[in-house]
């Protein structure tokens, strides 16, 4: 299990090294001049000329990759253009705000998720099957951010029961989970179609199984096996799902940062745009990058607590 | 003669069948009944868009501004006055040709990837695939607004976007596929006669390989058109004063206390266009390749 | 001897007497439909036999002959589109037991009828040790989890699982196939039901394995005293274990009677060609294998009359008239109009 786990946070730390090999090409590719863009229209071919040898912008190539990677590897991820703090702790200060909501939509997106895919197994072919398999598509084809800002439009502006903007009183746990619903709500409810789907479709599989026979013809109570002896199995590709799906709710938490003025990573990025802040946008693209890298090595060592037989193979 | 008259019909029929057959089968479905009445409205309203719009969807009309869905406006006016239903059918213009156009592009380019990295040697396929999973590591939200930040927000920008997002999704089935075919009988049999490596892929696996790849991307569709709306709405898209449906959602966004109908307008256009790709696409998958469920 | 019976009919008075015990299972003319797109298909049609207590019964026939709906009938697991048409299952002393209700019928598996089933590999859930699957088993009785455990130790022992204790910790794949079909008879056996169903148990093991595993399920079945249904498609395993047998063809039973009778003298000419074709029994060294000629009739249209008669080297227009079962000796009963003719 040791091994398996190093050899996997290896493999994972190749994808980031080469992730960053990406982000730099882009860098470097795209037309538009990092030093230009960060000083703006008004700025002069001194001045850029300037900030562009302050930024090693006139070293070589592969001089300019390695400083990038390995002070990324450190740590440092460079200086905030406007206030001159270190990138990674701003970059740390701001994602707390994002993984809470993360969080709280994948707690709930899980909670609806699983038991709406065991029903529609359980009644397969039925009403409320067709119903349900309908809702999850709906659900997966419209984007959060549409979802978040009509949810917005009704919750909030119309009937006026939840909080539109903000994260909530600090200290004030109460006010701050109000303030998480709509937010996770938008994030989330995509999600409870793909779980729901997922866990139908690995449900259906394995009651067709022998061992689920063999339990009925100990006369197991049917309850007992669909949560105890099926569920345990079918749930296996939702773990993996997920480790995917954390990657797209970092991405659908920027819009619901956007869209209720929420503290966050996505805020962070969206202001740094407008004020060209542009160390600031790839040390927080890495940053998530990395910890999407991370949640997927994990999504994958917690199968192997799960399943005896994945954990076999890691030896 | 009178044998001709009597293959060509049967010809005909034979030819238009699959077709017929495949509707008849959509039609049957209420989600794919649905999805392609959706599918044809939009596109209709992209493609009629000059004759159905009663006014300019760009023309700014100060004493009309913010005024609610009437006869006149049926879905109303935004702050300057611009009539937003016009608005909307435009914006399904761009829309469309953003995601098509750029769906094609990804699809070229991970057709290319792909079968470079399945068919090429050992190391390419390895420095590939550790590139495919690279890029998909990126929230693509994330690495829209790096693009965005770089290049400048544009409709290029958001194509960059979309191909940098779904290029490596199909690159990999390619790849798998390449693969599995590489040492097929007929494939093996190609090579022993002589035939180069661009014969053999165009002529000896591609044909075999594009179907499936075709569906997905097709399922795809309206991903991008949430991407090409949502970067617009958060301004890092296409440019105002081009109608785009996630330009109305920003322009409403910013008065949505007191003029909802706006985001309303916005909104309600990428929710039938996605839902109808979507039911169009589930469809499409389970009349053609019921393989592919439940990826 | 035995209180096997014909189908309904002529044979109904040859029906136990009040002297003798009820038997372990009766079957009473059970037949069992499935709807298909293609139209209805009968599965079973006039099953009818009995086992009794404290005996072995085998069932043969080839893949297809209804052995699983039967067993699946029995255990009231029938798929959603299957159905009892006809006839009753009565257990010992019970009514019939498809007029009950799924609640009524799931009390009675695991309880009075226990079943191993013929993939070792597949019959234990794979994310669950062997000591949680065999502890849930016991979730009717009130006896605390560390004197559950103690009892699938006791069992584990019984079926020869050497280091029970720690094994109980272990998970399905950390087990060999014949130490799993040990387990799955364990369990089985565990709660000391009337009756035990024996799915082709030893199908997926090799020979030697085969052996142990049908003599420690003779030995288990002695000391528990609980009646067996045997199913296999493998004559010399039938011959070995059982006591009685049952042949089946195509849904219905074609002849039964005691191992000894059916083997000495086969009285219906599917029986017959059935040995004819077991390699165990060829006397000579023959190039190909013989099989029997023919497929098995479609089970949406079934033939008038014999079900046999399109593979049948006997066959004459009689035939397509409704049959009748013929005692060739006390309780030996072949369902064909030629018996005499065939052992003649």
């Amino acid at each position: 299990m040791f091994a398996y786990a190093m050899r996997r946070l290896g493999l994972g730390a190749t994808i980031i090294l080469v992730a960053m090999m990406i982000l730099f090409s882009m860098i470097y590719l795209i037309p538009g001049d990092p030093a230009s863009v960060a000083l703006g229209p008004r700025a002069t071919p001194e001045m850029i000329a300037e900030l562009r040898s302050r930024m090693g912008l006139d070293d070589p190539v592969l001089v300019q990759f390695w400083n990038f990677v390995s002070s990324a590897v450190q740590g440092n991820l460079g200086v905030e253009a406007l206030s001159g703090r270190p990138v990674l702790t701003v970059v740390m200060e701001q994602l707390p705000f994002t993984l809470a909501m993360v969080l709280c939509s994948i707690t709930w997106a899980v909670l609806l998720g699983i038991p709406l895919g065991c029903i529609a197994a359980v009644k397969r072919g039925g009403f409320v099957d067709r119903v349900i398999g309908v809702l999850s598509v709906a659900v997966i084809a419209v984007p959060s951010f549409v979802v978040a800002i009509y949810a917005l439009l009704l919750f909030a502006v119309h009937l006026k029961w939840l909080p539109a903007i903000g994260a909530g009183e600090s200290g004030n746990l109460k006010s701050q989970l109000m303030a998480l619903i709509l937010p996770s709500l938008a994030v989330g409810l995509g999600w409870i179609g793909y779980i729901a789907r997922l866990v139908r479709a690995s449900m259906l599989e394995t009651l067709e199984a022998g061992h689920i026979r063999t339990a009925r013809a100990f006369g197991l109570p049917e309850r007992w096996i669909i949560y105890n002896y099926a569920l345990r199995i079918a749930i296996l590709p939702t773990v993996t799902l997920l480790g995917v799906g954390i990657g797209h709710m970092l991405s659908s938490s920027v819009f619901a940062e956007i869209v209720f003025a929420r503290p966050g990573i996505g805020k962070l990025v969206y202001e740094a745009i407008s004020t060209r802040n542009y160390p600031l946008v790839t040390g927080a693209v890495l940053v998530t990058t990395a910890f999407f890298v991370l949640v997927n090595v994990l999504a994958d060592l917690v199968i192997g607590l799960l399943d005896p037989r994945v954990r076999a193979s890691f030896n | 003669m009178s044998e001709q008259a009597s293959i060509k019909p049967a010809a005909l029929r034979a030819r238009s069948f699959p077709g017929l057959a495949a509707l008849r089968k959509i039609l049957r479905e209420p989600m794919g009944f649905f999805g392609l009445a959706l599918v044809v409205l939009i596109l209709a309203s992209a493609i009629f868009a000059d004759l159905l719009a009663m006014y300019d969807p760009t023309k700014i009309a100060p004493q009309n501004r913010f005024q609610g869905p009437s006869l006149t406006h049926l879905l109303g006016t935004d702050h300057l006055g611009r009539d937003l239903l016009s608005r909307v059918l435009y914006g399904a213009r761009i829309a469309l040709l953003v995601a098509l156009g750029s769906t094609a592009l990804s699809l070229m380019l991970g057709i290319v990837l792909g079968l470079m990295a399945g068919y090429g040697p050992r190391w390419l396929d390895a420095f590939l695939l550790l590139v495919f999973d690279a890029m998909k590591s990126f929230p693509t939200i994330m690495l829209a607004l790096t693009i965005v930040t770089l290049a400048g927000p544009s409709m290029v920008s958001v194509v960059m976007v979309v191909v940098m997002v779904s290029v490596p999704g199909y690159a990999r089935i390619i790849r798998t596929q390449t693969i599995a075919m590489k040492t097929a009988e007929h494939v093996t049999a190609a090579r022993s006669m002589g035939a180069g490596t661009i014969r053999i892929l165009r002529v000896h696996i591609l044909p075999n390989i594009i179907g499936p790849i075709v569906i997905l991307a097709s399922m795809d569709v309206p991903v991008v058109i949430g991407i090409e709306a949502g970067l617009s709405f958060l301004g890092l898209g296409v440019r105002p004063p081009t109608p785009s449906w996630g330009t109305i959602l920003n322009d409403g966004f910013a008065n949505i206390r007191d003029s909802s109908w706006i985001v309303i307008a916005g909104g309600l256009p990428i929710i039938l266009t996605t839902l109808g790709f979507t039911f169009l696409g589930e469809t499409l998958r389970d009349v053609f390749d019921p393989r592919l469920k439940g990826r | 001897m035995s209180s096997i019976r014909g189908s309904r009919g002529a044979e109904m008075t040859m029906t136990t007497d009040q002297n003798t015990p009820a038997p372990a299972l009766d079957i009473d003319a059970l037949s069992v439909s499935f709807a298909t797109d293609g139209g209805t298909l009968h599965a079973l049609k006039d099953v009818s036999f009995s086992v009794p207590k404290g005996r072995i019964t085998g069932i043969v026939g080839e893949s297809g002959c209804g052995k699983s709906t039967l067993i699946n009938a029995i255990l009231g697991l029938l798929a959603d589109n299957g159905e009892v048409t006809g006839g009753a299952i009565r257990l010992g002393e019970s009514a019939d037991i498809t007029k009950l209700t799924p609640r009524q019928m799931r009390d009675l598996r695991g309880l009075q009828i226990s079943t191993v089933f013929q993939d070792p590999m597949g019959a234990l859930n794979p994310v669950l040790s062997v000591g949680k699957q065999m502890r849930d088993i016991q979730y009717r009785s009130n006896l605390s989890k560390r004197e559950k455990d103690a009892r699938s130790v006791e069992m584990l022992r019984q079926v020869r699982i050497p280091d029970p204790e720690k094994r109980l910790t272990q998970y399905p794949h950390e087990f060999s196939g014949g130490m799993k079909q040990r387990v799955a008879i364990a369990m089985a056996l565990m709660m000391r039901p009337q009756l035990l169903i024996a799915d082709e148990p030893t199908t997926a093991l090799d020979a030697t394995l085969e052996v142990a595993t049908i003599e420690l399920l003779k030995e288990l079945q002695q000391e528990i005293g609980c009646a067996v249904l045997f199913i296999s498609h493998h004559l010399g395993v039938i011959a070995e274990l059982c006591d009685d047998m049952i042949v089946m063809y195509a849904g219905e039973v074609v002849e039964q009677g005691s191992v000894r009778q059916i083997f000495r003298n086969p009285s219906h000419p599917y029986t017959r060609a059935l040995l004819d074709c077991d390699p165990a029994r060829l006397h000579e060294r023959v190039k190909h294998l013989p099989t029997i000629p023919g497929t098995l009739p479609d089970l949406r249209n079934r033939p008038k009359g014999c079900v046999f008669q399109a593979r049948c080297a006997l066959a004459k227009p009689e035939c397509g008239q409704p049959v009748t079962s013929v005692e060739v000796t006390p309780g030996h009963i072949a369902r064909c109009i030629r018996t005499n003719e065939v052992t003649a």
